[in-house]
């Protein structure tokens, strides 16, 4: 299989911009559990890394709202958001070729626009920082923020039909989707945390269940998770790419200064 | 209900460094340049994130805002759960 790594990991700005708001017994757990991502990213021994990231007003308004968007570009820059997250601007590099094929083979299946500039804000950089990596990014920002994001089950048809994408490749593929889980992002309610949903998202994450959400009303997610946890769209595109293989979630720590219950997980694809 | 011509506003000063720069040095003329209502014109020209938060709009659009203005997450989080008369 040209799949070798199905990733998704909490993106939240304060891990780096805000690193010493929380008790170290809780930021800790969140940094371990990266530098055990990093390693396995490192034994996966990728050529191309897939980004799946949501929209968070860094390129598109309500003006034009793409449910899915991939970036096409030689290369992006990023954080948009210097300043929240204290990451410094970098080029990144991008892989043109196989994201016009990546469009190509998903576009057969779901519809997705494309952009040949977009703007990598903390959803992609605070991940590729913590995983301290330079590898050439293929970066699919899906909206999980507003105007008409794609239902739930949508996401998963990206999955699969980016997995079936990429099987076609001899290139070693890994997909990384961000975000997520509960939080109510820069709200009065920002802190607040549902560890239920969370532990039970994960546990479907983990165990190849993730059908149980793909039903999961609008109304309730929000109701439950927040309007943070429409992220939990990438964690589904990513599932869906692992052909819901099972895997392990190397941490899971609510971290109410960071505004959200952060978590890491790694999955085998299938 | 304009609205979106609050939150049109506040991402193109987020994102464009000439409407940024115009945010913080002619506020008054760079409003004009919407359609707002006297209340939401209003709370541009104070950054009353609090009322802004109340009329509707995203908070992903508040939080660079602040952070453009210098204020810490902390305090944006204090003005939005401040309470009004």
């Amino acid at each position: 299989v040209s799949l070798v790594g199905a990733f998704a990991a909490s993106h939240a700005p304060g891990i780096t911009g805000r690193p010493m708001l929380p008790p170290a017994s809780e930021s800790e757990p969140v940094l371990r559990g990266y530098a055990e991502l990093r390693a396995r990213l490192e034994v996966a021994r990728p050529d191309v890394l897939v980004v799946v990231s949501p929209e968070h007003w860094a390129n598109f308004f309500l003006d034009h709202m793409p449910s899915f968007c991939i970036g096409l570009a030689d290369a992006f820059w990023g954080p948009t958001d210097e300043e929240f997250v204290k990451i410094p601007r970098r080029r990144v590099q991008g892989a043109a070729r196989h994201a016009r094929a990546l469009a190509e083979g998903i576009a057969e299946d779901v519809d997705l626009s494309s952009s040949e500039e977009l703007a990598l804000d903390h959803g992609v950089m605070v991940p590729l920082h913590l995983l301290g990596t330079t590898l050439p990014v293929i970066p699919v920002i899906v909206n999980c923020l507003a105007g008409l994001p794609a239902p739930l089950h949508r996401c998963h048809a990206l999955g699969v039909a980016l997995r079936r994408t990429v099987d076609r490749w001899p290139e070693r593929v890994v997909v990384l989707g961000t975000g997520g889980l509960s939080h109510w992002p820069a709200m009065p309610e920002s802190g607040r945390i549902n560890r239920d949903f969370d532990q039970r998202f994960l546990d479907a994450f983990v165990e190849g269940r993730i059908e149980a959400f793909l039903r999961y009303p609008r109304e309730l997610l929000e109701a439950e998770a927040g309007p943070g946890g429409h992220e939990i769209r990438t964690w589904i595109t990513v599932a869906a790419a692992a052909g819901e293989g099972h895997g392990s979630v190397l941490s899971y720590q609510p971290v109410p200064a960071w505004s959200t219950g952060c978590a890491v997980a790694s999955l085998d694809p299938r | 209900v304009s609205l979106y011509q609050v939150q049109k506003l506040l991402f193109d000063v987020n994102r464009d460094e000439r409407a940024r720069a115009r945010f913080l040095a002619e506020r008054e003329h760079l409003v004009g340049d919407y359609e707002l209502s006297v209340d939401e014109r209003r709370a541009i020209l104070e950054a009353d994130f609090h009322t802004l938060y109340r009329m509707g709009v995203h908070s992903l659009l508040l939080g660079p805002l602040a952070a453009t203005l210098g204020l810490s997450f902390p305090d944006y989080l204090a003005l939005l759960r401040e309470t009004k008369p």
